[in-house]
C-alpha cells in the first residue's frame, strides 16, 4: 500500500515532509501587479490602494518535518487559514514553491493534484463540514468513495477509522444526531480513513466547548502516538498550540514572524506581537504573591512558657505536616515541620522552635510578581510563606494553590 | 434610418418555417408522442381508481386530513363532469414539467458553474417570464399547428425559468465548507456536483420544480386558445358564452388540481412522511431504527 511505503521513506524523524519556499498569496483581480509592488517593498495599504489587491500570505518559507504536529498560529485575518489551504491548493498560490516529499505541488496538473488529495493529504474543518445527506459511516467513507474504493472495502476502512476515534456504535446515525465533539470525531475519522501521510486541520477544535476541546486535543495526540502523521494544525489559541504543537509558526498580517518549538517561542519571542499572545494568558504576570497566598496553614504564636509539645500536638491532631511560627505581633519567625519539631523536642533543645526552623524556608514578599516566584514555589518541598513589607505573615502558597491559580486563568 | 424589429421577427419565423420544417415536425412528433401517450394513459384509468390513487399518495406523502380533502374535492370534480378534462390538463402539466426539467436542470447547473453562462442565460429567463404568453402562442401555433403539442411547448417556455433559477441558486448556496471538503478529499468536478452540490441543493431544486408545476397549471387556460384542451377549454367556453357557472366550475377544478399537485410536490423535498394515523395509533412507516 502506498501509505506504508510513504512512511518507510520518511522513517528518519527529522526528514522534511513539506517545504515552502517564498510562497505568496495575493488576493485580487491582478495579483501579479500586487506581487510586483510587494517585492519592491511597498506596504499593504499602498498596494491595496494602487491595485485593489490584498495580501494573504507574504513570502512564507519554512519546513515542516515528517511526523510532527506543526501549529500555525495567529489572530484572525493573519493568513493562517490561507496558508493551510495553499498546502493542498484549495487556494492557488500566486508565487513560490511548495514541495511535498520533494515534489513541487504548485506545478502539478489537476489530475495529479486530485490524486495527491485522495492519497496523501486530508483535511479537517472548523465547522466539521459533514455532508448532511449522508450518515456517519458514509461521511467517514467519503474520501475513499471519491477515490473509487469498492463499497465493502471503504466501509470496513471507515468503520476502523470511526472505531479509532471512539465512535464505534454510531455508524448508521445521522450526523445531526451527534454533539459537536462527536461530529468532529467523524470529521477526524473521514480524514484518517484514507490513511493520508498529511493531515491539515483548520481550527478543528475551535467550535467545541473548552472541556471537549481538551479531550479532542488529547485524542489527537494519542492518535499521533499510534500512527505518526504530519499534522498541520491552524489555531488562534495559544494554550492549544502549546499543548499539542511540536513546533509553532506564528503569523501576523500574512507574514511568518516566528517558527520554533513552544519553548523557543516563549523563551525568545520574536516581537511584541508574539509576546502579546502570552500576555493574554499568563496570570503569573498579573497576580502578585500576596494575591494568591492563603491562610490555610497552621500558625503557632511563639510565647514564653507555652511548650513546643503543645504545638506539635496541634499539628498532629489536624494532620498538618508544616506550621508557621509567628510572634505576637504576627511577624513571621519561621516554619517548622512535624519531623523537625519532634526531633528538637526529643533532644531537649533549649529553644525548640528556633532550632527546628526549616533552614531554607525563606519567605517571599507579598508585593512580588507571581511570575518571579514560580520557580521557588515549584521547587520547594513545602508551602512557601508570604510576608508583607513589615515582615508580617500574610499566608502561604502551596503547589496546589499555584496550579489552581494558573489553571483558573485559562 | 429606421429598423423594424417586428418585420425582422416576421421574416425570421418565415425563414424557420421554410427551412426547418422537418426538424419542427420531428419535435412535434416526439412531444406529441409523449403528451398523447400520457393523456390516453391517464384517461384509461377509471375515475374511482384515479381518485383512490391521489388519496393514497396524499396519505403517504402529506397527511390523513389532506387525503380526505383530496378524495372529496376530486369526487366533486367528477361530479361536475370535468374528470376527463382534468386528466388532459394533468398530462399537459406532467409533460411540460418533465421537459422543463430535462432542459432546465442542466441549464441551472451550467449557470451555477460558470458566471459567463449565467450572465447569458439570465436575460433569456427574464424574457421567458415577462413576455406576454399570447405573443409566443402565435409562432408556436405556426410552427407546430394546433393542439396539445404547441400548448406543451408554450407551457414549457413559460414555466421553465423557476427550475433553472432555483437550481442555479441552490448550487451556489451550498455551504462553502462542503465544497471545500469535497475538493479537499479529491473530488473531480463531476463528483463534486453529484455527491456534494446537487444533494445539498435539493430543497431549492424541489422548490423550483414545484414552482414550475404551478406556473404550467396557470398556463393551461391560455394554452387552450391554441387547442391544448383540458380544463382550459371549459374556462374558455365559459368566457365565450358569458356562462359564469361553467367558467367557475372549470376554474375551481384548476384550483383543486393545483392545491393537490402543490402539496404533493412540496412533500418530495422532505424525507418520507413519518406521521401516524390519528385513530389507529399505528405508523404507516416506522421511523428509521437508530443504532445510537
Amino acid at each position: 500500500m502506498a501509505f506504508t511505503t510513504e512512511h518507510e521513506n520518511s522513517a528518519s524523524e527529522s526528514s522534511t515532509k513539506i517545504r515552502l519556499k517564498d510562497v505568496y498569496k495575493i488576493f485580487g483581480e491582478y495579483p501579479e501587479d500586487g506581487l510586483k509592488l510587494l517585492r519592491s517593498g511597498k506596504g499593504k495599504a499602498d498596494i491595496h490602494r494602487e491595485t485593489g489587491c490584498s495580501i494573504g500570505v507574504n513570502s512564507a518559507s519554512f519546513d515542516i518535518k515528517a511526523g510532527e504536529i506543526f501549529v500555525i498560529m495567529g489572530l484572525s485575518g493573519s493568513g493562517k487559514s490561507t496558508l493551510l489551504r495553499l498546502l493542498n491548493r484549495l487556494i492557488e498560490p500566486t508565487s513560490g514553491s511548495i514541495e511535498i516529499d520533494g515534489q513541487d505541488i504548485t506545478k502539478m496538473s489537476r489530475k495529479a493534484l486530485i490524486e495527491l488529495r485522495r492519497r496523501d493529504i486530508s483535511m479537517v474543518f472548523q465547522s466539521f463540514a459533514l455532508l448532511p445527506n449522508r450518515n456517519v459511516v458514509n461521511n467517514a467513507a467519503f474520501g475513499l468513495e471519491v477515490a473509487g474504493v469498492g463499497e465493502v472495502e471503504r466501509k470496513a476502512k471507515a468503520m476502523a477509522a470511526l472505531e479509532a476515534v471512539g465512535l464505534k456504535g454510531y455508524c448508521e446515525s445521522r450526523t445531526d444526531e451527534l454533539s459537536g465533539g462527536m461530529k468532529q470525531r467523524v470529521g477526524l475519522a473521514r480524514a484518517l480513513a484514507s490513511e493520508p501521510s498529511i493531515l491539515l486541520m483548520d481550527e478543528a477544535f475551535s467550535a467545541l466547548d473548552p472541556l471537549i476541546r481538551t479531550e479532542m486535543q488529547d485524542e489527537l495526540v494519542r492518535l499521533q502516538s499510534e500512527q505518526s502523521r504530519t499534522i498541520v494544525f491552524v489555531s488562534h489559541d495559544l494554550d492549544e498550540a502549546m499543548r499539542i504543537g511540536d513546533r509553532i509558526c506564528i503569523m501576523q498580517n500574512g507574514n511568518v514572524v516566528q517558527v520554533g518549538t513552544p519553548d523557543e517561542i516563549v523563551g525568545n519571542p520574536a516581537n511584541d506581537y508574539v509576546r502579546s499572545f502570552f500576555r493574554n494568558v499568563d496570570v503569573s504576570q498579573v497576580f502578585k504573591a500576596g494575591d494568591v497566598a492563603r491562610k490555610n496553614q497552621i500558625t503557632i504564636i511563639e510565647r514564653q512558657g507555652v511548650s513546643a509539645a503543645a504545638a506539635l500536638e496541634q499539628m498532629k491532631s489536624r494532620d498538618r505536616e508544616f506550621a508557621i511560627i509567628v510572634g505576637r505581633d504576627m511577624k513571621y519567625h519561621g516554619m517548622v515541620s512535624q519531623t523537625s519539631l519532634m526531633e528538637k523536642i526529643r533532644s531537649k533543645a533549649d529553644d525548640p522552635y528556633r532550632k527546628a526552623f526549616l533552614a531554607d524556608a525563606a519567605p517571599i514578599r507579598a508585593s512580588e510578581q507571581l511570575s518571579g516566584v514560580l520557580g521557588q514555589v515549584a521547587a520547594s518541598a513545602w508551602p512557601v510563606p508570604v510576608v508583607d513589607d513589615q515582615h508580617r505573615y500574610v499566608g502561604a502558597i502551596s503547589k496546589s494553590v499555584l496550579l489552581e491559580t494558573l489553571d483558573r486563568a485559562n | 434610418m429606421s429598423f423594424d424589429i417586428g418585420d425582422g421577427i416576421d421574416s425570421a419565423v418565415n425563414y424557420i418555417l421554410d427551412n426547418f420544417s422537418p426538424a419542427l415536425d420531428l419535435i412535434a412528433a416526439s412531444i406529441g408522442f409523449v403528451t398523447n401517450g400520457l393523456q390516453s394513459g391517464l384517461l384509461a384509468i377509471p375515475m374511482p381508481v384515479g381518485i383512490a390513487i391521489f388519496a393514497l399518495l396524499a396519505l403517504w406523502r402529506v397527511s390523513f386530513g389532506f387525503a380526505v380533502f383530496a378524495g372529496l374535492s376530486l369526487a366533486l370534480v367528477g361530479q361536475m363532469g370535468l374528470w376527463a378534462a382534468m386528466m388532459e390538463t394533468l398530462s399537459l402539466v406532467i409533460a411540460s414539467t418533465v421537459i422543463a426539467m430535462i432542459v432546465g436542470l442542466p441549464l441551472g447547473v451550467a449557470m451555477a458553474r460558470r458566471d459567463p453562462v449565467a450572465a447569458i442565460i439570465r436575460p433569456g429567463l427574464d424574457l421567458m417570464q415577462t413576455m406576454p404568453a399570447f405573443v409566443y402562442l402565435i409562432p408556436a401555433a405556426m410552427f407546430f399547428g394546433l393542439g396539445a403539442v404547441p400548448g406543451t411547448i408554450a407551457t414549457v417556455i413559460f414555466s421553465m425559468p423557476p427550475v433553472v433559477r432555483l437550481t442555479n441558486l441552490g448550487i451556489r448556496q451550498v455551504d462553502v465548507e462542503f465544497v471545500e471538503a469535497g475538493n479537499a478529499f479529491g473530488c473531480t468536478p463531476t463528483q463534486l456536483l453529484l455527491k456534494v452540490q446537487l444533494p445539498n441543493a435539493m430543497p431549492s431544486i424541489m422548490a423550483g420544480i414545484n414552482q414550475t408545476i404551478m406556473l404550467s397549471l396557470s398556463m393551461v387556460v391560455i394554452a387552450s386558445m391554441i387547442g391544448a384542451g383540458g380544463l382550459g377549454n371549459t374556462v374558455l367556453t365559459g368566457i365565450q358564452r358569458l356562462d359564469v357557472g361553467t367558467g367557475f366550475e372549470g376554474g375551481l377544478a384548476v384550483v383543486i388540481l393545483a392545491v393537490i399537485l402543490d402539496r404533493l410536490t412540496q412533500s418530495l423535498g422532505r424525507k418520507g412522511a413519518t406521521w401516524r394515523l390519528p385513530f389507529l395509533k399505528v405508523g404507516l412507516r416506522e421511523p428509521e431504527a437508530r443504532t445510537a
